[in-house]
């Protein structure tokens, strides 16, 4: 049996308010490819960050043995001296640079003063060649396509001495055969005797490339399985998932009514790729009454569904109808959604929500300005009047409307995003991971809302990666993957287990 | 109903640039007298500091929507004045056209001007700087070839009397003048203290909060003297300048559309956060576009009154305005990156810069001084809005 190559043993990394790691165990054992696998939020990236010295030594506690010694990155670049590479999930490559200059980027040929660009491209083309690259390295980053630029990352791994490779979602934007040829390049590695850890999803393909699985969930470790005791999906899902449900969830006796909203073969490109889909022929319907759900991973496409229904905000509307009380509707614009009283929470609450330098009761308004104007004329105190409203109403911690909201903390910044939509009197409201990164008293309270939405006879669309949070909330669940619904469940039949199965095995085939 | 509590430190924070302004005239009135100058504060200086700033007042209201937007500038405002000018000079002084005829045809070029830039920078979204220095040079190319090097003058004296005269007329006694101007100080006043106390009662008849009485009627009192103390002097010396009229009823008309419209409110929502306002519903390419668009008609406006001050539309006209508008805004507290900024706020930038302008000059300081003088305020003033968003944001 191989010895350990690295030991990460009682991690431990806290976050203002979340503890992302707590006591993780970690063993590599030498020219293996281990696969690490949990839910979005589990902590793998956390995990993955702090080996690479992301996180310096200090930031956390617990130790790193790599190579039989003790480890104490301050800096990304000690980990890589030692060998030890991470390929994020987000490629770092730069566009209008060609092929060479990134691969050493930051380790450049030749002297401070003067790069050697001979040696650069004819060293690069030699990587090229491992990686399975034809291109030459002169052409530019951006001529080539996505797969490519993947295995242009492995190259430039490859130009930094690699011993331990950690590829964080390698796969996650490749179609079927650039996933496949990045896999068998990971096993030719394997035989030269390579290390690597591979974070995934996509079950199938631990299947095909890994030796060790090691589950992560709630920033613990929950199980390592070997490839000699056999892995079972079920297993892994069941590790996955597999935690209680108590009472954090407000009780509510559905009352569901007609259909209010419905959706027929939606379809939306990417906004730079137009032969990339990113929602492709989505179909679904809204009750009154009724909390429906949007389950799936990270880009499988839901934000850009629920942005592109809402007024056409995200990508190349392509194709597909929506239908308002059984009549059909169009919204071209935002403001054309909002008077056909639909809302959007968005998952990006300082990105895309909120005018982070502006007072709780300017962003409360924003939205619905005429609600508190006599022409163009803004009733100062009536405006005054609903921001007090709100805050009353979300239970939002401020000092008063006149709060910069930059200053709130995240749960009531979010509550300020919430009211805002709601100042909108919303018939459909839309909620985009709306208890992301705020505290579970919080949380409740946002559920709270969106029950008494319901008992309104209005209706509730939520997305969310919280699997407990969906099957606590919702009447009706769908699944989506790679931009398309591929499961809808009720609230009997769902269970994590359903959910994460009808996810994973829909992903591409090996 | 519940009286709010006075915030000294914040009320003190609120009107740093006013404070700052009053500290500097009150530098400046200090050096005059003892080097034995005359006074900064002399009627006739007075009078000299509004026609000599009137242009930076009118372009700085323009140039704070603009920057408002998302701290995009326009570079194009000094050539556009140089532009229209020439367009007037032709028209008025060449073809003996009708001075109103005139005027209108000049607005319109200078709304067109504007339309043309803000089509590029709303539509194509072309970096405004860009399409502003394009128009710089494009516009002040122009200028000259209608000019032909030449400058045109003088202009007839209807025209020159729509902007440059005073009231109640240079025949009226001294007497009559001061009684007139404080006349209108008084009615001002009238019309300050029923607007204040009327807005009071409105709020407490509503149940809403208010500032507690005798705050407000300290305030009423204090803004009622300095009314009437600018009133006698513009009375002791040529009368009411007209122009003054003229910018009275633009920063009016523009405070009130940036702090009571929903347009204007959304001037500030899309420079806070563009894509936040996008998914409010707020059309922002239209925001943008009008931005520049109203930015060109101000211009024409300016050049209207420059031409007439000098009595000339000469090939130079305009030069550096437009740094002194961006200045103005900045100076007064609007944010380089957008979103924060008042009318308010860029008129007493505008103020402060003249008077730095009018006050060096009077203790004779070296032209070439005065400017590194005023380089080194812009950057202050722009370091200090930078230090206070930090120390807040460290909160």
């Amino acid at each position: 049996m191989a010895s350990n190559i690295l030991e990460m043993k009682n991690i431990t990394k806290l976050f203002p308010g979340v503890k992302a790691l707590d006591n993780v165990n970690l063993q590599v054992k030498e020219g293996e490819i281990h696969a690490v696998v949990g839910e979005n939020g589990a902590g793998k990236s956390t995990l993955m960050n702090v080996l690479s010295g992301v996180y310096p030594h200090g930031s956390f506690t617990g130790d790193i043995i790599y190579k039989g010694e003790q480890c104490k990155f301050e800096h990304i670049h000690d980990s890589e001296t030692k060998g030890i590479v991470i390929i994020h999930q987000e490629l770092a490559l730069v566009p209008l640079l060609t092929i060479g200059e990134n691969m050493f980027l930051g380790n450049e040929q030749g002297s401070t003063f003067n790069i050697n660009w001979d040696d650069t491209f004819s060293k690069a083309n030699k990587y090229l060649k491992l990686v399975g690259l034809k291109e030459d390295s002169r052409i530019f980053i951006k001529e080539l396509g996505v797969g490519k630029q993947q295995l242009v990352e492995i190259a430039k791994a490859l130009t930094k001495d690699v011993k331990l490779l950690i590829l964080d979602e390698p796969t996650a934007s490749l179609n079927e055969q650039d996933s496949k040829n990045l896999l068998n390049l990971l096993l030719q590695f394997k035989k030269e005797g390579m290390t690597s850890i591979i974070i995934s999803h996509k079950l199938n393909e631990i299947a095909y490339v890994a030796d060790s699985v090691t589950v992560i969930r709630d920033g613990s470790t929950i199980t390592t399985m070997t490839k000699e005791e056999g892995f079972d999906e079920n297993k892994i899902i069941a590790a996955m998932v597999g935690r209680d449900l108590s009472n954090r969830f407000p009780p509510r006796t559905p009352k569901i009514g007609k259909t209010i909203f419905e959706v027929k073969n939606w379809t939306v490109s990417h906004p730079t790729y137009s032969d990339m889909l990113v929602c492709d022929d989505v179909s679904f319907k809204v009750n009154r009454g009724e909390i429906v759900g949007i389950s799936g991973l990270m880009g499988a496409g839901r934000t850009e569904l629920a942005m592109s229904i809402f007024g056409h905000t995200y990508g190349t509307f392509k194709g597909g109808h929506s239908y308002i009380n059984g009549e059909e509707v169009v919204m071209n614009t935002p403001k054309q959604a909002i008077e056909h009283k639909l809302s959007y929470v968005t998952e990006d609450r300082k990105g895309n929500g909120l005018v982070l330098d502006n007072t709780i009761r300017e962003n409360t308004t924003l939205s619905q300005l005429t609600r508190i104007s006599k022409g163009i004329t803004i009733d100062p105190d009536l405006e005054i009047k609903f921001a007090k409203k709100y805050i009353e109403e979300m239970h939002t911690k401020c000092s008063s409307e006149e709060q910069k909201v930059s200053t709130l903390s995240g749960g009531n910044q979010q509550k300020v995003l919430l009211g805002k939509c709601l100042f909108t009197e919303p018939d459909i409201l839309f909620l985009d991971e709306p208890t992301r990164g705020i505290d579970v008293g919080a949380k409740y309270e946002i559920y709270t809302l969106m029950n008494e939405m319901v008992e309104k006879e209005k209706a509730v669309v939520m997305i969310s990666s919280e699997l407990p949070e969906l099957l606590g909330m919702c009447d009706r669940i769908y699944v989506m993957n790679e931009g398309k619904f591929v499961g809808e469940l009720s609230k009997e039949e769902a269970t994590q287990e359903r959910i994460m199965s009808m996810i994973v095995k829909n992903d591409a085939e090996v | 109903m519940a009286i709010k509590k006075i915030n000294t430190k914040k009320l003190l924070k609120d009107n740093t640039m006013l404070i700052a302004l009053i500290a500097v005239m009150a530098l400046f009135q200090i050096l005059i007298i003892s080097a034995d100058k005359g006074s900064l504060l002399a009627p006739a200086n007075i009078s000299n500091l509004i026609n000599q700033n009137a242009y930076v007042v009118i372009l700085a209201v323009g140039m704070l929507l603009c920057i408002l937007t998302g701290g995009n500038i326009d570079l194009s405002v000094g050539s556009t004045v140089c532009l229209v000018g020439a367009v007037a000079g032709v028209l008025t002084v060449k073809l003996g056209l009708n001075i109103y005829l005139t005027i209108a045809i000049c607005i319109l070029l200078g709304i067109g001007l504007g339309a043309w830039q803000g089509y590029f920078i709303a539509y194509m979204r072309i970096p405004a700087f860009i399409v502003t220095l394009s128009g710089m040079l494009l516009f002040r190319g122009l200028a000259n070839v209608i000019l032909n090097g030449m400058t045109i003058s003088p202009f007839p004296s209807n025209y020159l009397r729509l902007f440059t005269s005073y009231l109640p007329g240079s025949d009226a006694s001294d007497a009559f003048k001061l009684i007139f101007t404080m006349t209108i100080g008084i009615v001002a006043c009238i019309f300050l203290i029923y607007s204040t106390l009327r807005g009071r009662s409105n709020k407490v008849s509503k149940g809403y909060d208010v500032d507690p009485m005798n705050f407000t009627l300290m305030k009423i009192a204090l803004l009622s003297a300095v009314i009437l103390w600018f009133a006698s002097l513009l009375g002791r010396h040529k009368g009411l300048p007209v122009v003054l009229i003229w910018l009275s009823v633009i920063v009016a008309i523009y405070s009130y559309f940036t702090s009571k419209t929903t347009y204007g409110r959304h001037f500030y929502a899309m420079g806070g956060n563009e894509k936040a306002a996008v998914l409010s519903g707020i059309d922002t390419n239209k925001i943008l576009f009008s931005a520049y668009t109203n930015m060109g008609f101000l211009s024409a406006i300016a050049a209207l009154v420059c031409v007439a001050r000098f009595n000339s539309a000469t090939p130079s006209a305009g030069n550096a305005y437009e740094l002194d508008a961006i200045g103005a805004c900045f100076v007064g507290g609007a944010s380089a990156y957008g979103g924060t900024g008042t009318i308010a706020g860029s008129i007493i930038g505008a103020i402060l810069m003249g008077v730095l302008n009018n006050g060096m000059s009077i203790l004779g300081i070296d032209a070439n001084w005065q400017k590194a003088v005023k380089g080194l305020v812009l950057l202050a003033a722009v370091l200090f809005d930078v230090m206070s968003k930090k120390k807040q944001s460290a909160k």
